[in-house]
C-alpha cells in the first residue's frame, strides 16, 4: 500500500508527546499528587515525542530508498 | 462510583486520535481498486506491520480488561494464557501451517477448507464464523459503551453511535489495510498508555519485591500457599493448590493445545493478518514477529491486575483499592480503576484513548473478517457467483455497513438480555473447540476427506455441548454454566477447568470421528488436487531470504528459548 504507516504513527505520537510535555510544563503541580508526586506528563511526554520523531525519520528514510 | 473528570487536554488527545484514525482511512481510499485490495490488502504489507497487527487484533479492550481481572483473581499464573496458550501455537502457525494458507492462494480460512475438503465443510465454517464475528463486534461495542458510562458518565447511545460511525468510516474507506494500520496504532497507544500506569503502580507497591510480599497477604487470606500469586507453575500439581483450580495436564491440553491452537491457527480473524503479508516469507514471519511483543504483554495487562489486588489487601501510600461487588471484588474494574487512580489529567486522556482504540480495533477486526467471509465464502459461493470484481468490492463495502448495523443491534441485545450473550458465546465455544483437529488432519494426513471433516466438526461440536451439559463448575447456580442435561456427572473446581476439558473432549471427538469416517469412505480429492494443501504432497517452501534473522526457523528457536526463560524465571 502506498501509505507508509510510520509517517502517520510518527506524526500522531510527535503531536501527542509534544502536547503532553508542554502540558507537563504549564500544569498545576497539584495534579501530580495522584502520580506519587512525579510529573509523568513531562517525563513520559518527552519519551513519546522521541518515539514519534524516530518513526518519522524511519518513515522518511523508507520513502527515499524506494 | 464517582465519574472521572476529564480535562481539556484529555479530550484534545482523544480527538487527535480520532482525526488520525479517520485520516488513515481517507488516505487509503484511493488504493482500494480491486476486491483483493479491500479484503487482503493486495497482499502487500511488510511483515513487521502484519506481525504487530496479528497480536493487536487479539489485544482488544475485552482482552485487556479480562487479563487485568484474571491477574487480580489468579495472579501470575494468568501468564499461561500467553506463554503456553499463545506462543507455541503462533510458532506452529508460522512454521508449519502458513505455507498452506498462503501458498494455496485461498482468500480466507473457509476457502481453504473448500479447497482441501468440500463445500459443506466450508459452508459450516463460513456461516458459523460470520455469525460469530458480528456478535463479537457487538459485544465489544456494548462493553465499551458500558465502561464509558461507568467511567466518564457518557450516554450509552452516544458511545454506541460514536464508535459505530468511526469504525464504519475507516473500514468502509480503507478495508483490511485500514484495520491493520489502526491495529498497529492501537498497539503503540496501549504501550504508551499502560507503561506509566504499571510504573506508578509498581512504585506504589514498593517495587517487585514489595509486590511479592503484598501478594503473600492476598494468597494467605484466600487459604493458598503464601507465594501462590507470584509463581506460575509451582502450584500446578493439583487443582486445589492454585486459584485457577486446574492442574498442569488439563491446562496444557485444554489451553495450551486445543484452545490455543484452535484460536491462533484456525481463526480467520488473526490468520487474515498474515494472509495480507507481501510474500510467503513475510506471511510465515508474521506470527513469529508478533510473538516477541506478545510474550511481554503480560507486563502491561496482567501485572496491573496483580498490583491492584495486592494494594487492595495491603494498602500502599496512595490508598488504592478495588471496588467490592457481590461479596467479592469487581475484578473487571482493576485496570480502569488503576487508570483513574494513578494517571493525572494528560496521561489519563492517553490511557482512556488507548482503551477506546482497542475497543474499536476489536470491532474493526471482526468487521473486516466478516465482510471477507461474507463476500467470498457466502455471497460469491452461494448467492451470486461469476460477477465482476468491482461488484464484489462493492458488496464488501455493503457488507461492512450491514455488519456494523447488525453489531449495533447485537450491542442493544446484549444490554437487554445478558444471558443471551453468555448463551451465544457458549455456542461459539462449542463450534470452535473441535476445529483444530480438522486442520491438523487436513494439513498433515492426505487421506482425510470431506465427509470425515464435516462429520467430525458436527460431532465434535455435539460432544462439547454434551460435556458441558453433563458437568458443572463448583458453585454454579445457573444452567448456562453447565449441567443443563439434568444430571451432573462431574463437578470441576472452577469454570476455567470445565472450559479446558470441554475443549479437550470436543477436539478428541472430532479427531477420532474425522479419522474413522475418512478411512471408511472414499477420498474425494486426487493427490494432484491436494498439492499445496497437504504437507506430504507439497514441495518444501524455498527460502526467499538469506539473512539469518529473516529465517522463520531461526526466529522460532529464539522465540521458544525466550519463552522458556520467562517460564523458568517466574516458575
Amino acid at each position: 500500500m502506498g501509505l507508509d504507516i510510520r509517517i502517520p504513527i510518527g506524526l500522531m505520537f510527535s503531536i501527542l508527546g509534544g502536547l503532553l510535555s508542554i502540558y507537563g510544563l504549564v500544569s498545576d503541580k497539584a495534579i501530580y499528587q495522584r502520580s506519587l508526586g512525579i510529573n509523568v506528563n513531562l517525563g513520559w511526554g518527552l519519551v513519546i515525542l522521541a518515539f514519534g520523531v524516530l518513526m518519522l525519520i524511519l518513515g522518511r528514510r523508507g520513502i527515499k530508498s524506494v | 462510583m464517582q465519574h472521572m473528570q476529564l480535562g481539556l487536554i484529555d479530550y484534545a488527545i482523544m480527538i487527535i486520535y480520532f482525526v488520525f484514525v479517520l485520516g488513515i482511512g481517507w488516505a487509503l481510499k484511493r488504493y482500494m481498486k480491486t476486491s483483493s485490495d479491500f479484503f487482503l490488502s493486495g497482499r502487500s504489507i511488510p511483515a513487521w506491520i502484519t506481525g504487530l497487527a496479528f497480536i493487536s487484533t487479539n489485544l482488544g479492550a475485552l482482552e485487556v480488561i479480562g487479563m487485568g481481572a484474571s491477574g487480580a483473581k489468579y495472579g501470575i499464573a494468568t501468564c499461561h494464557f500467553y506463554w503456553v496458550g499463545a506462543i507455541p501455537a503462533m510458532i506452529f502457525l508460522g512454521l508449519f501451517m502458513m505455507p498452506f494458507y498462503y501458498g494455496s492462494r485461498a482468500r480466507s480460512v473457509p476457502e481453504y477448507l473448500k479447497l482441501r475438503f468440500d463445500e459443506k465443510t466450508r459452508g459450516f465454517n463460513a456461516f458459523s464464523f460470520a455469525v460469530m464475528t458480528i456478535f463479537a463486534s457487538g459485544i465489544s461495542m456494548y462493553a465499551m459503551a458500558l465502561l464509558m458510562r461507568i467511567l466518564l458518565g457518557w450516554n450509552f447511545n452516544f458511545s454506541i453511535f460514536m464508535s459505530a460511525i468511526i469504525v464504519l468510516i475507516y473500514t468502509f474507506l480503507g478495508g483490511l489495510t485500514s484495520a491493520i494500520y489502526n491495529e498497529v496504532l492501537q498497539f503503540f497507544l496501549i504501550v504508551a498508555g499502560f507503561v506509566p500506569l504499571v510504573y506508578l503502580g509498581l512504585k506504589d507497591a514498593g517495587g517487585w519485591a514489595g509486590l511479592q510480599s503484598r501478594l503473600q497477604t492476598v494468597a494467605t487470606a484466600n487459604h493458598f500457599a503464601s507465594d501462590a500469586w507470584s509463581r506460575s507453575w509451582h502450584y500446578m500439581t493439583s487443582p486445589t493448590a492454585n486459584p485457577m483450580g486446574i492442574e498442569w495436564f488439563g491446562m496444557v491440553m485444554g489451553l495450551g493445545f486445543v484452545l490455543s491452537f484452535g484460536y491462533w491457527c484456525t481463526n480467520f480473524l488473526v490468520v487474515q493478518r498474515a494472509m495480507a503479508a507481501n510474500s510467503m516469507s513475510a506471511a510465515r514471519r508474521t506470527p513469529l514477529i508478533g510473538a516477541f511483543p506478545k510474550m511481554f504483554i503480560p507486563m502491561l495487562v496482567i501485572l496491573p491486575g496483580m498490583i491492584a489486588i495486592a494494594l487492595t489487601y495491603q494498602g500502599g501510600v496512595s490508598g488504592f483499592h478495588l471496588p467490592a461487588k457481590d461479596g467479592s471484588f469487581d475484578y473487571d474494574m482493576a485496570i480502569p480503576m488503576m487508570l483513574a487512580h494513578y494517571l493525572p489529567s494528560g496521561l489519563l486522556g492517553l490511557g482512556i484513548t488507548a482503551l477506546m482504540a482497542s475497543f474499536m480495533s476489536g470491532m474493526a477486526g471482526n468487521v473486516t473478517a466478516f465482510n471477507t467471509v461474507w463476500t467470498y465464502d457466502i455471497y460469491q459461493s452461494y448467492i451470486s457467483p461469476n460477477r465482476s470484481d468491482q461488484h464484489y468490492l462493492w458488496m464488501g463495502r455493503m457488507a461492512t455497513i450491514f455488519g456494523i448495523v447488525v453489531s449495533m443491534g447485537a450491542a442493544y441485545l446484549a444490554r437487554n438480555f445478558n444471558n443471551l450473550m453468555d448463551f451465544l458465546q457458549l455456542i461459539f465455544a462449542f463450534v470452535n473447540a473441535p476445529l483444530f483437529a480438522t486442520f491438523l488432519l487436513g494439513m498433515f494426513w492426505r487421506r482425510a476427506n470431506g465427509h470425515g471433516a464435516f462429520l467430525g466438526l458436527v460431532l465434535g461440536t455435539g460432544t462439547a455441548a454434551l460435556h458441558h451439559g453433563l458437568t458443572a463448575p463448583a458453585g454454579a447456580t445457573t444452567l448456562i454454566k453447565g449441567g443443563w442435561l439434568g444430571t451432573v456427572v462431574h463437578t470441576y473446581p472452577s469454570e476455567m477447568a470445565q472450559n479446558f476439558w470441554t475443549a479437550t473432549f470436543a477436539w478428541t471427538a472430532c479427531f477420532v470421528v474425522t479419522s474413522l469416517v475418512s478411512l471408511a469412505t472414499r477420498a474425494n480429492k486426487t493427490d494432484e488436487e491436494l498439492k499445496g494443501l497437504v504437507y506430504s504432497l507439497t514441495p518444501r517452501p524455498k527460502e526467499e531470504v538469506t539473512a539469518w534473522y529473516n529465517k522463520p526457523a531461526t526466529l522460532a528457536v529464539i522465540v521458544l528459548a525466550m519463552t522458556l526463560v520467562l517460564n523458568i524465571i517466574f516458575w
